[in-house]
């Protein structure tokens, strides 16, 4: 007789104890709070849901953040590029320095990194002082916020494309210039395509990355309601002001969007193993 | 890469020198004006009225008791998230059982929640107002929001995936082999945790408790929302900096970036031991963090 398993058949031991305890964390730390937050949101009726969803301060936060995220990741796709191509093909002095670097945005806590870039970027700051003679003021403007979401979102691109571009081989290359094509021509309709799989997933985790931030964004931000205020920072003013359920109902709005762009990576990745093998 | 035959040649697989060097002079400049200038910041700013006077921010007893609290926060958050990474990643990597993949991505999903909706979600579960954080306060006289418990919740919730990520794939490389040779000699379960599967995955360990530990010491937004901010109490160090830095007096500014540049040396730290991983032990790591 043949038991249906839920597991394959090993010897060895600890299945129960490690899955078991897995299972318990995962659903303490992380799956209970968030289906509390999403119940929370269910307990506001449709009305004053709609009322927090057309409010002018959530529109106007909402399209600063995914406003200024979008062009933070778009930019990040361009540097990023430019940065894994550098690392990955040329050899030059300082190069192990550089690749070091990229990770600075991911180990400096957000809130140095906030300070720190609001005080190079005001009028008397050492780049805002370059700018101010021309009217451009950067700190305390949606620029500034751009700058530091810039700032943050710098190593998805490069840790994504990094790896694909050094196994990428170089035998194609090769064919192209033999049957013609230019340098130019190899990178853009060559090289370009494979590497897109990497570069949408990595503009995904900028960008979902972005929308999220918080602690390096609010000290240059200025935070003045509907016109530098950022949608995390809308929670933290309604949880101030103890209206827990608007503030869920945003943060479920954020959740929501977060999820979507996982599944998106995942998508992604799904298809670029199908389409290019394992990157 | 091939280079061409004669000398004057281009090689077809690579861009002329010039365009080399503005490509690398470039991304040079790039990251020195996005990476290197606010750090650099960081310890001018601290150092603007002297050593003496950023030294002195360390005789305040808000500044100590912030060190202290960040400290125990790390202390409790990471091993909880070592326990968990270990348990996860063997009984991910060393059994084959459907859904394995959807958990990963249930493993990984803290990371694309906003630092503030990760202190939020605790709020509405735990505080005051809810029957947990009544039954909480009123039979035990706990509190957990705003208050340490809530602190060391929100910081694991936030560095929940550092060490199960970098541990599971090393591990379903590795496969089952060792393990069974060992069991089948005769140890105990235990004995080949210990003494197999363990030194095999140790550097792997510490590259994810090494993430896992900057970033719990350095959280602010899941902190700063579930903190309730009391001096001296439930104030971790990017919560001093900040109410240093909110001060506007020149004194509190030159103590927000001796405070900052603790954490900055920490995140440098960080980096160097990183990239000493990935370069000593790259065979070691999860592919991912493998030498670039």
């Amino acid at each position: 007789m043949t038991r249906i398993r839920f597991r394959e058949p090993s010897i060895i031991p600890g299945f129960r104890l490690t899955f078991g305890f897995t299972i318990l964390y995962l659903f303490l730390i992380v799956i209970v709070p968030i289906v509390g937050l999403y119940m929370k949101t269910f307990e506001l009726d449709w009305p004053s849901f709609w009322r927090i969803l057309t409010g002018s301060r959530f529109q106007a936060a909402l399209k600063l953040s995914f406003g200024a995220s979008l062009l933070a990741a778009l930019f990040n796709v361009v540097i990023g590029l430019l940065i894994a191509w550098v690392i990955v093909r040329y050899r030059f002095f300082a190069r192990r320095l550089v690749d070091a670097i990229i990770d600075l945005p991911f180990a400096l806590p957000t809130a140095v990194a906030g300070i720190a870039l609001t005080a190079l970027y005001v009028p008397q700051g050492w780049i805002g002082r370059l700018f101010s003679p021309y009217g451009i003021t950067i700190a305390y403007t949606p620029l500034g916020i751009w700058i530091a979401l810039v700032f943050i979102g710098l190593p998805f691109v490069v840790r994504t494309v990094q790896p694909v571009l050094e196994d990428f081989n170089a035998e194609v290359e090769e064919a192209a210039a033999t049957l013609g094509a230019s340098r130019l021509t190899t990178i853009v309709r060559v090289i370009l395509p494979a590497l897109l799989p990497a570069i949408l997933t990595g503009f995904s985790l900028a960008f979902a990355r972005a929308v999220g931030e918080y602690g390096s964004v609010i000290f240059i931000a200025g935070n003045i309601p509907r016109q530098t205020e950022i949608l995390p920072l809308l929670i933290v003013f309604r949880l101030e002001e103890r209206d827990y359920a608007a503030a869920s109902a945003i943060a479920a709005i954020m959740l929501t969007v977060s999820f979507l762009i996982l599944l998106l990576v995942n998508l992604i990745q799904s298809w670029s193993n199908r389409r290019f093998g394992n990157v | 890469m091939s280079k061409g035959v004669f000398k004057k040649s281009v090689s077809p697989v690579t861009e002329p020198p010039a365009v080399r060097y503005l490509l690398i002079g470039l991304s040079i400049l790039v990251l020195a004006v996005f990476l290197v200038l606010p750090l650099v910041t960081v310890f001018v700013q601290a150092l603007q009225m002297g050593l003496w006077q950023a030294l002195a921010t360390f005789s305040d007893p808000d500044a100590i008791s912030a060190i202290l609290l960040t400290l125990l926060v790390a202390a409790i958050a990471v091993p909880c998230n070592l326990v968990f990474g270990i348990a996860a990643a063997w009984a991910i990597a060393k059994y084959r059982f459907p859904g394995r993949s959807f958990l990963i991505t249930l493993i990984d999903l803290p990371f694309s929640v906003s630092p503030v909706v990760a202190g939020l979600v605790y709020i509405l579960l735990l505080g005051p107002f809810t029957p947990v954080g009544a039954w909480f306060l009123q039979d035990f006289g706990v509190r957990i929001i705003f208050a340490v418990p809530g602190i060391v919740l929100a910081t694991i919730f936030v560095t929940f995936p550092f060490i199960a990520r970098e541990l599971i794939p090393l591990m379903q490389d590795q496969g089952t082999g060792d393990e069974e040779a060992a069991l089948s000699l005769g140890a105990s379960g235990w004995q080949t945790f210990w003494h197999v599967t363990l030194p095999n995955v140790k550097w792997a360990l510490l590259y994810g408790v090494l993430l896992c530990n900057a970033r719990a010491m350095g959280e602010f937004g899941a902190v700063a929302v579930i903190s309730g901010k009391l001096r001296g109490e439930t104030v971790t160090m990017p919560l001093q900096i900040e109410l240093y830095y909110q001060e506007f007096r020149a004194l509190a500014q030159v103590s927000a970036f001796s405070l900052a540049a603790v954490l900055a040396g920490l995140a440098l730290v960080t980096l160097v031991l990183k990239s000493w991983l990935e370069w000593r032990y790259a065979d070691q790591l999860a592919a991912g963090n493998r030498g670039h």
